[in-house]
């Protein structure tokens, strides 16, 4: 037998304008966990997706059980022996547990002249293959009724009937209970001794403690190294992960802070138990708070609460002192906040409308004649201030905005909130998929806005944009605030640290 | 190659208008008398009505709704207004109103405020439940139609209504300035609401709402309110509709403006109307509900029997659709 059941090596994949991947190994022996890390965006998904067909890799080998090999697509990858158990699951919760695993194979029968669906064989082979990952579900029942953990179970069923050799396992536990954690640690140990091979993804120290026996780091998309899991200490892994030099591409950062709180949360709790709970935090008029954290750390939650996008439980928001009622976003906005989301294009840009009609959605009702009707002609003047302002590149203002540039859209959505004057704006990801010259801009316009007395809320996954731009730091992990820094101790291995707080997620007294 | 896409672009915009525009060349062609007068005015007459309830239903498009109450909406608006607007000496008086004493001429227009005021209602319980209860528009509308039309049946009994007064049906007959006051009112209605869609934050958080709902809400739009408006509105235009309608043909009864709807939704897109949402004009409207009154007219000069006009008819609402779709892919 092959020392590894897999190795990629060298693999390295480009999208537009990035390279995502770079020269990246990646070796796991059979009968064991090899632990995948890496921040958000450091790749792990794209070189999952490239080992699947998913994505065709530009440069690089993949050898199975040291025979070199050709992925073509995922079903070319199940059939030489790989599985993958999904970050977001993605099951039919109607139909039932063996025909979810069954899904696109089904047992045939013949009828006469016509293959029908063999029911009976179905539901038998799937009874046997969960008693053989010890798990003791009707196959008939609707795989609706299951708990996350017990479908991921099922997935990992589907894998072992498939007899898949490798399995990847991406963030298996984000979504999990600690006794479904430990069942599915069960099941994993059990494949362990079957000689399968597993790539598991985790953010999460002590489930890497616990289960994995290599580590591989990854950062920005290139191979940082590999160690057996016992040879790296958890501190080393943070700074194996971080460990780039910080560039300075951001406007120098003044202070512009005041003591005047202008938006307070108070012990807020989100309606989703497993999204954000008993959240605290202060904002300062002129002051930019960034939010860092993982993928998953519900810090978009929180802010869309905050913007009535999203319901809450418990607690309080305090607008200047004052305790309001947010039900919407109309009321946010009322109270003088705004909101930058995530989703530029989901919730962002209205695409089949003018940059015109863009930027004034927000402050129509400030621009009436006689009470009804719109008056254009200072509506128009609006849009030209702010478009000169943020220098958007447009040949006019009746352009569609879904024919404008990322970064340009994105400013679009900036010249609405200015257009309508927030005492607060809350960023979400505000550079996300824009290029470095528009990024620039977008931080220029940041500092202006403080400089004016405004105050910023950002949410940002990028680590040297997160230390670059904020006055002070908030961390939260798993629905909880872990950490606050203020500027000048906020270090990419402490937001990373305070990131990882999995363990003190019950509790509810952190700083 | 760019003026190829040109003209690619062209078509898919314009082809079906292009299309009908050389049937009704032929039809002139073949049958002068389709060029004449009173054919023009007979079908401006259709047109007037046709747009209202068009007009009326593509605020509801334009939001990515619909609503298929239109027609039935325009049959109890009809009634109301027939069983209301009786001659006194017409025997065979609608049996809860005979006792009703004749009102000067500004019965008529109360009568009118009455049959808005009872489509509103219904259009009010439409908004609420497409925006409250979530209900898909198609869904919620398509209960509301057979809602009207049973509340309707049970109004009249399926009764025919006819011996309406003079003042009444002189709405429909009459002119101004010698231009037919069908036409006038229409084009109040037309402008109205060429003002409402282009001159009001109304306007243009309908146009956001059906360009991107999400972003609308969070741009601080009230997404719920403003549909209501929009179905709101869409019925009083149904019952001005309605109860002009019942003044031209003099009578109704329970089937007037069966399937109006299906008429307006497809002339709005003829006309320009995204079934994708955000995109339409009034104006696009009135191309749409001329378009295809022009079409229906052409068909009876070249003596289509009335049977295969609705195969024709089908043809035209599947083909202008496919084409708008066409439209939304091209810009992806």
């Amino acid at each position: 037998m092959a020392e590894y059941r897999l190795e990629m090596e060298n693999v390295s994949k480009s999208f537009p304008g990035v390279k995502a991947l770079d020269g990246v190994h990646l070796k796991v022996r059979p009968g064991t966990v090899h632990a995948l890390m890496g921040e958000n965006g450091a790749g792990k998904s794209t070189l999952m997706k490239c080992l699947f067909g998913i994505y065709k890799m530009d440069t690089g080998s993949i050898k199975i059980d040291g025979v070199p090999t050709m992925i073509e697509n995922p079903d070319d990858a199940l059939h030489k022996g790989l599985a993958m158990v999904h970050q977001e699951l993605q099951p039919i919760p109607e139909r039932s547990i063996a025909e979810n695993m069954y899904l696109g194979r089904y047992p045939l029968k013949k009828v006469g002249p016509f293959a029908m669906v063999d029911h009976k064989t179905m539901n038998e082979e799937a009874e046997k293959w969960l008693k053989d990952v010890k798990m003791d579900f009707d196959p008939k029942a609707k795989l609706g009724t299951l708990s996350i953990g017990q479908m991921q179970s099922v997935e990992i069923a589907k894998a072992v009937s498939q007899s898949a050799q490798i399995v990847i396992l991406d963030e298996p536990t984000s979504s999990l209970t600690d006794n479904e954690v430990e069942a599915l640690f069960r099941i994993i140990r059990d494949l362990k001794s079957r000689g399968v091979a597993m790539i598991y993804i985790s953010h999460k120290m002590a489930e890497i403690r616990q289960i994995a026996d290599d580590i591989t780091i990854m950062r920005d998309g290139t191979y940082v190294g590999s160690w057996e899991v016992k040879d790296i200490s958890d501190d080393e892994i943070v700074r194996q992960m971080v460990g780039r030099e910080l560039t300075n591409v951001y406007p120098p950062k003044e202070d512009s802070r005041t003591d005047e709180v202008v938006l307070e949360v108070k012990d807020l709790c989100s309606i989703i138990p497993r999204s954000f709970q008993h959240c605290s935090f202060k904002l300062r008029k002129g002051e930019i708070l960034g939010f860092g954290g993982l993928v998953g750390a519900q810090r978009t939650e929180i802010m869309e609460a905050i913007f009535g996008m999203r319901g809450i439980a418990s607690g309080e928001v305090l607008v200047k002192g004052r305790p309001v009622r947010i039900k919407r976003p109309k009321d946010a906005i009322a109270h003088g906040i705004g909101m930058i989301t995530e989703d530029r294009r989901g919730t962002g840009i209205l695409g089949c409308l003018s940059i015109a009609d863009n930027v004034s959605i927000s402050s129509l009702n400030q621009y009436l004649d006689a009470g009804v009707k719109l008056d254009h002609k200072r509506i128009e003047e609006l849009v030209q201030e702010n478009v000169g302002k943020l220098s958007i590149k447009t040949p006019s203002s009746k352009t569609l905005i879904q024919s404008l540039s990322g970064g340009n859209q994105q400013k679009v959505i900036i010249a609405r909130w200015l257009a309508n004057n927030p005492d607060v704006l809350i960023m979400d990801e505000p550079t996300r998929g824009i290029d470095v010259g528009a990024k620039y801009e977008i931080y220029q316009i940041m500092i202006d806005l403080v400089r004016q007395g405004k105050s910023i809320i950002m949410i940002s996954s990028e680590m040297p944009e997160l230390l670059g731009m904020s006055h002070r730091v908030v961390v939260m992990c798993n629905g909880h605030v872990t950490g606050e820094l203020e500027g000048d101790e906020a270090t990419q291995e402490r937001v990373m640290y305070y990131a990882t707080q999995f363990e003190e997620q019950g509790g509810n007294e952190h700083e | 190659m760019s003026k190829k896409m040109d003209w690619k672009q062209f078509l898919i915009n314009y082809g079906i208008i292009c299309v009908l525009g050389v049937l009704v060349i032929i039809t002139g062609i073949f049958r002068p008398k389709f060029f004449s007068v009173p054919n023009f005015r007979s079908i401006a007459l259709n047109v007037a009505p046709r747009f209202i309830i068009a007009v009326g239903v593509s605020g509801c498009l334009i939001t990515k709704g619909t609503d298929l109450s239109a027609g039935r909406m325009v049959g109890l608006a009809a009634c109301i207004s027939g069983t209301l607007l009786q001659k006194a000496d017409y025997s065979g008086r609608f049996e809860l109103t005979k006792n009703l004493p004749t009102f000067g001429v500004w019965w008529v227009v109360v009568v009118l405020l009455i049959a808005m005021l009872v489509c509103a209602i219904f259009g009010l319980i439409n908004g609420l439940v497409i925006s409250y209860l979530n209900v898909p528009a198609f869904i919620g509308t398509l209960g509301m139609q057979l809602i009207v039309y049973g509340i309707c049946l049970v109004y009249t009994d399926a009764t025919p209504i006819g011996g309406y007064r003079n003042d009444y049906t002189y709405v429909a007959t009459g002119s101004l300035l010698r231009i037919p006051i069908l036409f006038w009112i229409a084009l109040v209605v037309g402008i109205i609401m060429w003002f409402l869609y282009n001159n009001t934050p109304h306007g243009k958080y309908m146009y956001a709402i059906g360009g991107n709902e999400q972003a609308a809400e969070v741009s601080g739009v009230n997404v719920k309110w403003t549909k209501i408006r929009i179905y709101v509105m869409a019925t009083l235009a149904y019952a001005l509709a309605g109860f002009l309608l019942g003044a031209k043909a003099g009578g109704t009864s329970v089937n007037m403006g069966q399937g109006y709807e299906l008429e307006a939704i497809a002339a709005c897109t003829i006309g320009g109307v995204s079934v994708n949402g955000g995109v339409g004009k009034v104006s696009g409207v009135l191309i749409g509900v001329l378009v295809f009154e022009l079409l229906k007219s052409a068909m009876q000069f070249l003596g289509m029997e009335t049977n295969l006009q609705y195969i024709v008819q089908g043809f035209v609402i599947i083909i202008s659709i496919a084409v708008d779709i066409r439209k939304y892919i091209a810009k992806k």
